[in-house]
């Protein structure tokens, strides 16, 4: 394959785009004999069984969900730049890594059973409950892990983690990558810092 | 259902290969080429970058349900390795009080799908420890031997790099190497300050195209995903399917090899695997026998090959086999770099790694550990993917924006956003990687009571680091912060202490195993002679890193090429010579 020619296959491929047939193996179901599960691209079988077991699980509760929903966009809202959390789907990804990664469980549906009885004692009702201005003074809270007001350390653990979720889950999606002006994946030639750039950091080949 | 039926497959082989990495892959492609008739037998599946059935190079991380996280996959769901430090059903145990981890790729071209394709030669102080420094050993052979090896494994792979000249780092015959990208620039002007030199780096991506099999390098930055364009060194597109084009190659993959097998007169016959999908022995007969399945897995294999005559295991009257195992030295730190806050956007992926890196240049002679080690470089604007964002709240409350304002730690909202636009592409990492002293005290055996899913009985490991090792770690952390501080970059987290051996990795985690069937001229202390050849069985060979007296701070890929192109010519002259 020469150069022209890769760099033709890979931008096809690239982008999804119909360059070669999905090619998706079909795959025996150790578990259940008739079911096939199809092995996506770059995946191995044991690999595939076991996304889709876990695709087929639910973790959360829609109550959860619905909180973990509110949660996200009160941590990366719309704005002018780009979308929500929940815009992106980070909550379904959150959804997925819980059953992926299970170490995550507890302290996350712990720390959504601290939140709600945090606004049942402030304000007799669930998180998802309360108002607006409700939410966002429990959530002051523990957003600021330099700021300990007694009894918020667990919340703060608890939003921490959250926070780094929503903003991973955010920034690994195309939205993500615009907003951040991630500019690779791609196939190029790489010729070297921009000029302006060595300029400006006063470095030079 | 098992099926313990032995086949016996019909036709007689030259040599039998057992494995496909480094090592298998540059003996199946110099025999086959030879009019030899081949054939490689490979644990795992067939694995082919360039068909899309198996590739992850380009996806995107939304492309992956959990946007590339190390789930499944240690070094994450696009990593190439099929396989990891666990495998199921394959396991394998640490003497108590020791440890080592052991990493294997079930697959075709094995632990160079994935690996870092940075490809040092040897330098000639490498070969003589022993006589010079008084501690470890001399090879056999020198760097005089290897190095018109080293040059036709240049040529025949390709690699870039620069010529620099350095006593102990051979120059090769090397294609342009990239440019440094931004923060690797600024790392080499302040590096130069505190008196640590930082080199164009060398590695086997094709910058220029070399010929019509494989294409040029793209700049993805992607290698450890496998190429497409097979624009990077891994021994299943650079060896193995050229050596298929002869038809003299019959490759058989899911082949667990069990045995070598000998006759009476002790000499090999050829080898028995378990096929591992019909759980069938099956035995393969050739002439020769070559193993280069990894230098644990090699010595699992011949201390498993036990028979009236090889009572302690194949080609073990030393005793030597499974001992003398050594793994890179390991430490790394991370920093932040304020001065590259805010950084203007461009595509920098570059090469699948460092443009630049270190090699030793202190005199050993003069520290207080006995062997040196090179630093590789991190950092830039990558693509983001699990853990991207972990930690902001770390980092939030100390810098102010460009307005000059400054929020408190962690909180939410849209300054978030900001946040991570703010600080990314503006840290920087740095990983020691050093020369550890091989002893025989460091070794894998068979374990007396496990078996793997196979039946085959599985090894134990007995692995402590010394003194020597934990010292040059200290060393490595003293050199990273005072480089990120000629930066005016700020280390990340607490400098590693005594009481975590200065960060040095756990041993088997740098996956750089060598040294377990020795080489040397004394048949007393060495299995194999200098050209890697059973002293017991003469038509038994090694061709992985489990030969090498030790490895210098060179990752040892480069030097199982060449040896194993050195080795397998010389069992073509003995076959020619009918010693064979």
């Amino acid at each position: 394959m020469n150069r022209r020619e890769s760099l033709k296959n890979m931008t096809l491929s690239a982008f999804g785009l119909a360059a070669f047939p999905s090619g998706a193996m079909e795959a025996e179901n150790a578990d259940k004999g008739d079911k096939k599960i199809k092995v996506p691209n770059g995946r191995t079988e044991t690999e595939a069984v076991r996304d889709a077991r876990i695709n087929a699980e639910k973790f959360f509760t829609p109550n959860e969900l619905k909180t973990i929903t509110v949660l996200s966009d009160i941590i990366l809202p719309a704005d002018a730049t780009s979308g929500s959390a929940s815009q992106v789907g980070v909550p379904a990804f959150i959804e997925f890594m819980m059953k992926d990664q299970p170490t995550y469980q507890t302290p996350m549906r712990g720390g959504l059973m601290w939140l709600n009885n945090q606004s049942n004692k402030r304000f007799q009702k669930q998180f998802i409950g309360c108002s607006r201005p409700q939410q966002l003074e429990i959530v002051d809270d523990i957003a600021y892990p330099e700021q300990v007001k007694s009894g918020m350390q667990q919340g703060i653990a608890f939003f921490t983690m959250l926070r780094n979720f929503v903003v991973t889950g955010f920034y690994t999606t195309e939205v993500g990558f615009k907003d951040l002006g991630y500019v690779g994946n791609r196939p190029n030639t790489w010729e070297g810092v921009p000029e302006d750039v060595l300029k400006q950091y006063g470095v030079s080949y | 259902m098992l099926n313990f039926n032995i086949q016996e497959q019909a036709t007689k082989y030259d040599a039998v290969i057992v494995g496909s990495g480094a090592g298998g892959g540059m003996a199946a492609y110099i025999l086959s080429r030879a009019g030899l008739k081949v054939c490689v037998l490979e644990a795992g599946g067939y694995f082919d970058p360039a068909d899309p059935k198996y590739s992850n190079q380009m996806k995107n991380p939304w492309e992956s349900p959990r946007r590339g996280a190390n789930t499944t996959r240690p070094f994450g769901d696009f990593d190439a390795a099929w396989g990891g430090w666990q495998i199921e059903g394959e396991p394998y145990t640490a003497k108590e009080g020791t440890e080592f981890q052991w990493f294997r790729s079930r697959m075709l071209g094995g632990r160079t799908n994935h690996w870092g394709r940075i490809s040092l030669r040897f330098g000639p102080d490498d070969f003589k420890r022993k006589s010079l420094t008084g501690v470890g050993d001399d090879w056999p052979i020198g760097y005089d031997d290897l190095k018109p090896y080293y040059d036709r494994v240049d040529q025949l792979i390709g690699l870039f790099g620069s010529i620099e000249n350095l006593p102990n780092e051979p120059d090769g015959i090397f294609l342009p190497p990239p440019k440094p990208r931004l923060h690797e620039l600024m790392m080499k002007k302040a590096a130069k300050t505190v008196g640590v030199p930082i080199i164009p780096s060398r590695m086997s991506m094709l910058t220029k195209q070399i010929n019509d099999e494989r294409g040029q390098c793209f700049y993805c930055g992607q290698c450890s995903r496998g190429c497409s364009a097979y624009a990077d060194f891994s021994s299943s597109s650079c060896l193995v399917k050229p050596a298929m084009k002869t038809s003299n190659l019959t490759l058989i993959n899911g082949a667990m090899v069990r045995e070598v097998l000998v006759d009476a007169k002790g000499l090999c016959t050829g080898v028995s695997y378990v096929d591992t999908r019909t759980l069938k022995e099956v035995t393969i007969d050739a002439r020769v026998v070559v193993l280069g399945a990894s230098a644990c897995e090699s010595s699992r294999l011949l201390l498993n090959s036990k028979s009236a005559n090889f009572t302690e295991g194949l080609a073990n009257s030393s005793g030597v086999i499974g001992k003398y195992l050594n793994d890179s030295t390991g430490a790394s730190r991370g920093g932040f770099v304020p001065a590259l806050m805010n950084r203007k956007r461009y595509n920098e992926d570059g090469v699948g790694g460092m443009h630049v890196y270190t090699p030793w240049w202190l005199d050993s002679r003069k520290m207080d550990f006995p062997r040196g080690y090179h630093i590789e470089y991190g950092g830039g604007m990558g693509m983001p993917s699990f853990g991207f964002g972990f930690g902001l709240e770390k980092m939030n409350g100390k810098y102010a924006y460009p307005n000059g304002s400054k929020l408190p730690a962690g909180g939410y909202g849209s300054r978030l956003k900001e946040d991570a636009n703010r600080f990314y592409g503006a840290y920087i990492k740095m990983a020691g990687r050093g020369e550890p002293i091989p002893l025989e005290s460091n070794y894998c055996e068979i374990d007396p009571n496990k078996v793997d899913k196979y039946g085959i009985p599985t090894l134990r490991f007995h692995y402590k680091w010394s003194n020597d090792e934990i010292l040059q770690a200290k060393h490595m952390q003293e050199t990273f912060e005072n480089i990120i501080g000629a930066m005016g970059g700020v280390p990340l987290g607490d400098k590693p202490t005594a009481e975590t051996n200065y960060g040095l990795a756990k041993p088997g985690l740098i996956i750089h195993e060598t040294g377990t069937v020795r080489m040397g001229n004394d048949p007393k202390k060495s299995a194999l002679n200098k050209y890697q050849q059973a002293h017991d069985v003469k038509n038994l060979f090694v061709v992985d890193a489990a030969p090498f007296v030790s490895q210098g701070d060179k990752n040892v890929t480069w030097t199982i090429l060449a040896s194993s192109m050195r080795t397998s010519e010389f069992i073509i002259e003995e076959m020619k010579k009918k010693n064979l």
